[in-house]
């Protein structure tokens, strides 16, 4: 009964959607401000019913009511609680459910926090966002209904995907879809923007809270994908340019760079029409990565079952989104651009260099991941582009972009001196080198570590010049600087300690790709393997047996010298329902580096075991750095100008020395 | 609240480069359509072709593994069929599909060469000294340049080459006494025809 109310309740939201995406659009165009606040009531509204539809689906998981079909295809009795509620978007149709809920929060902040937007724009982004919710609530009602009844009743689920049941995992789709989902408020804003024929400060005022809240929520979920590869996989990779990692990268890319032109809009009224392509192009981005993992266009580990007819679906949906925004930007556009002029050595120059890098980078990783599907499809045969041309073409514009990083946020607005901000920087370009000589030495001179070490340079770079910065901006060491740490803008903060973040995970990125080694061998009990000066001795297996599975746990004791440093248990899974088995992986962290150790297959009858070890240097710093990027974000949010609501400060807006670079 | 734009007062931009982004994102349309529409008609991704077969095998130039004879080279292949199998100590699989090489080697009936894959020599030898040496030839190819080429997938992997030195056959993974009496030693028996 309950879930039968919440499948009515969603056919309702998009009845009240459809009314959110068309009357406060007429009503703006006449200015009627009745007609207009449809949009806030119907937004409101529509959150409410979409919650409720979502609610009694968690229901349905919890309770397991295997009368429902998604219920019984992907749930069990026996698995913990968390995974019962994770499991509601670990499959196609619910996490569908859990894309139009996270929207339909969006809307409703957006009404109840915009009350000083302007009351025309305010209905027309509603609108838009009106009309996501359509594409996507029908998407759900007529391709993908997770609200369906199965008879008879069967007594028990299939279960999740084992490789799912994983804490990491479990809060993973969430925040990526946040991250998703959170652009849209960006395309809403840029198409209401493009009906209205106008940008302006108080546009990129209010975009901006709202896209560092959703690049704030996808660095972390891509963080935690990652981080759940590396542990779970048992290969002791982060990364491996799989089209679907690339599907949420592409937006994080394009997101980042809409983070930073908006702030030129804000502070310059310049970039409009650029600062709008990037908002649709992001959210556009986000559609696009759906549309792969759904659609069956693309192989991949992580893709979703997939099913031509919802395909077809999406695609239209991606025409209509896609197309209809880019339509009414090549026709609305070209009048926007105006506001203030800038010299190219400026701050406006060094964001837009960096929008340009950002976007590059973003072209090639699309490139890179739908050429084998668009040569497949046009001229048959099969390729595959990995890793190789991914690092090749990658590296070379982060490289630039991480120098200008260093050198941007010291430029003054409008016309900068480059040649001052450089011998500022001094400091910064000596530790640089200094880094880099230190970890030739450590390394031992070989060829093979130049790489690693100009990762580590260029960290430190990035590193030093964000803190010179910064401790300049405060007047850091002399009197009344405790007052100027505290009143220097949140989001001047945030900018510094996210900077820092990516110094740190570049550092991480460096140590991991460059130093990494790995031994695989099989090992009878009480055989000893050397790694990167551990001696790792392989004490057997013991059965034990798990919540709803049953593992077979190695004792692994790592030891540096005489000294017992760790004890190990790499196990391997075998799981009840479904009947599949994932390795467990066991690490000992020294916060500086991992090693990382998993269990292989039995070999022969004396207890021997495939064992795998990797000495992943640097790799925590991967971690960290992400932590504190997403920190970074979530600091700069609190900063009062971004408050939703608060009253327009009157800030200085074009000082020659730079106020607040965010 | 100003408006700066002044759309009316500045001379007209040029639109066409405005319109780029929507072309580009109509002809990635077409694509996506027309790949949807080949799975639609039963087309499968996920199938890997043999890209490799009926082509002349790669050419390559292998070190041998310390005490084992010469170089594995591209050149062997020529003149007679025979099996190329791909295999490391690291690999569970290969362990589990070594005694049937060695039955295969006692016969004779093929000769069969071996590709050591990201291996030491130290570790392939002590391998063969435990389970047994069935080729005729190993070659190591510690970097994957040689397996890269022949477009290897995973280990254990077999092909079959004949006189002209062209792939007629690919096993991925275990070769298994079935595929082997049902299918490699009737295609054997052809290329020697």
């Amino acid at each position: 009964m309950i879930i039968e109310l919440g499948h009515f309740a969603l056919a309702l939201a998009l009845a009240v959607a459809l009314i959110q995406s068309s009357v406060p659009l007429i009503g703006a165009a006449r200015g009627n401000v009745a007609w207009m606040n449809v949009a806030r009531q119907s937004a409101v509204l529509q959150f409410v019913l979409v919650g409720f539809a979502f609610a009694t689906l968690i229901h349905a998981y919890v309770t397991s009511d295997f009368s429902v079909v998604g219920v019984y295809e992907n749930s069990h009795s026996a698995k913990p609680l968390i995974y019962k509620i994770s499991g509601v978007w670990g499959n196609h149709e619910g996490s569908l459910v859990l894309w139009v809920t996270i929207l339909s929060i969006f809307g409703a902040l957006v009404a109840v926090l915009g009350r000083n937007l302007p009351p025309a724009l305010r209905a027309r982004a509603l609108a838009v966002q009106g009309m996501i919710s359509v594409g996507f609530i029908a998407f759900i009602l007529f391709t993908s209904n997770p609200f369906l009844r199965l008879f008879p009743t069967p007594a028990e689920g299939n279960g999740l995907n084992p490789i799912l049941q994983d804490p990491g995992l479990a809060v993973h789709p969430p925040m990526l879809y946040f991250g998703y989902v959170g652009f849209s408020m960006a395309f809403s804003f840029a198409v209401a923007a493009l009906i209205e024929g106008r940008v302006d400060a108080t546009w990129a005022r209010w975009v901006r809270p709202w896209t560092l809240a959703a690049w704030t929520s996808l660095t972390l979920g891509i963080g935690l994908g990652s981080w759940w590869a590396y542990y779970t996989l048992g290969w002791g990779g982060w990364w491996m340019w799989d089209p679907v990692e690339n599907a949420s990268f592409i937006p994080w890319l394009t997101g980042t760079a809409l983070l930073h032109s908006a702030i030129v809009v804000e502070k310059r009224e310049a970039l409009k029409s650029w600062t709008i392509l990037l908002a649709i192009l992001t959210f556009s981005m986000s559609l696009l990565g759906t549309f792969l993992v759904r659609s069956g266009v693309l192989t991949s580990v992580h893709a979703f079952a997939s099913d031509p007819t919802r395909g077809v679906f999406i695609l239209i949906l991606l025409a209509v989104a896609i197309g209809g925004s880019l339509t009414l930007y090549a026709i609305r556009a070209p009048q926007m651009e105006g506001g203030g002029v800038f010299a190219p050595i400026s701050r406006e120059g060094g964001l837009l260099i960096n929008n340009l890098l950002l976007t590059t980078a973003c072209a090639t990783v699309l490139l890179g991941t739908l050429y084998p599907l668009i040569t497949e499809t046009l001229a048959g045969g099969r390729i595959s582009v990995g890793s190789p041309y991914f690092n090749g073409v990658f590296i070379p514009l982060m490289i630039p972009l991480i120098l200008l990083m260093g050198i941007g946020p010291l430029l003054a607005w409008k016309r900068g001196d480059l040649a001052g901000a450089l011998s500022r920087l001094k400091l910064a370009a000596g530790l640089s080198v200094a880094a880099i000589v230190v970890t030739m030495v450590i390394a031992g001179f070989s060829v093979t570590d130049i790489g690693g070490a100009f990762g580590i340079g260029m960290a430190v770079w990035l590193a030093a010049s964000s803190l010179i910065e910064w401790s300049e901006r405060v007047k850091f060491g002399r009197t009344g600087s405790w007052a100027r740490i505290a009143n220097l803008p949140r989001a001047a903060h945030g900018m510094t300690i996210a900077h820092l973040g990516m110094a740190i995970l570049i550092a991480g990125v460096s140590g991991a790709s460059a130093w990494k080694t790995e031994t695989i061998q099989i090992q009878a009990p009480g055989e000893t393997v050397q790694l990167a000066g551990y001696a790792l001795t392989f004490k057997g297996v013991t059965e034990v047996p798990g919540s709803n599975f049953t593992a077979e746990r190695a004792t692994i004791e790592v030891k540096r010298g005489d000294k017992l440093v760790a004890t190990l248990h790499p196990e391997r899974r075998a799981f009840v329902q479904p009947p599949e088995q994932t390795t467990f992986s066991s690490i000992h962290t020294t916060y500086a580096s991992d090693l990382l150790t998993t269990l292989g297959e039995k070999q022969g009858d004396d207890g021997s075991y495939v064992t795998r070890f990797y000495h992943e240097p640097l790799v925590p710093f991967l971690w960290y750095g992400i932590l504190l990027m997403g920190f970074g974000g979530l600091v700069s949010l609190t900063d009062r100008r971004h408050r939703v609501g608060a009253p327009r400060r009157t800030a200085p807006q074009a000082m020659p020395v730079p106020v607040a670079a965010e | 609240m100003t408006d700066t734009t002044a759309p009316d007062t500045k001379p007209r931009a040029k639109r066409w480069p405005y319109l780029i982004p929507l072309a580009a994102v109509l002809a990635l349309g077409g694509v996506f359509a027309k790949r949807l529409s080949d799975i639609s008609g039963g087309y499968d991704p996920k199938v890997i072709p043999t890209v490799l077969l009926n082509t002349p095998a790669p050419e390559f130039n292998l070190p041998p593994l310390p005490g084992l004879g010469d170089a594995f080279t591209s050149n062997d292949l020529k003149g007679k069929v025979s099996l190329i199998n791909i295999w490391g100590s690291w690999c569970v699989a290969c362990t589990v599909e070594h005694p049937f090489l060695m039955e295969i080697a006692k016969t004779g009936e093929i000769p069969i060469y071996g590709i050591a894959w990201r291996d030491t020599p130290e570790r392939s030898l002590a391998w063969l000294e435990k389970y047994g040496n069935p080729f005729t030839k190993i070659g190591q190819d510690p970097h994957s340049q040689t397996i890269i080429n022949l477009g290897v997938t995973a280990a254990p992997e077999s092909f079959l080459i004949d006189k002209e030195g062209i792939i007629r056959y690919k096993v991925t993974g275990i070769i298994t006494r079935e595929v082997w009496r049902d299918t490699i030693q009737p295609l054997i028996a052809q290329l020697n025809k």
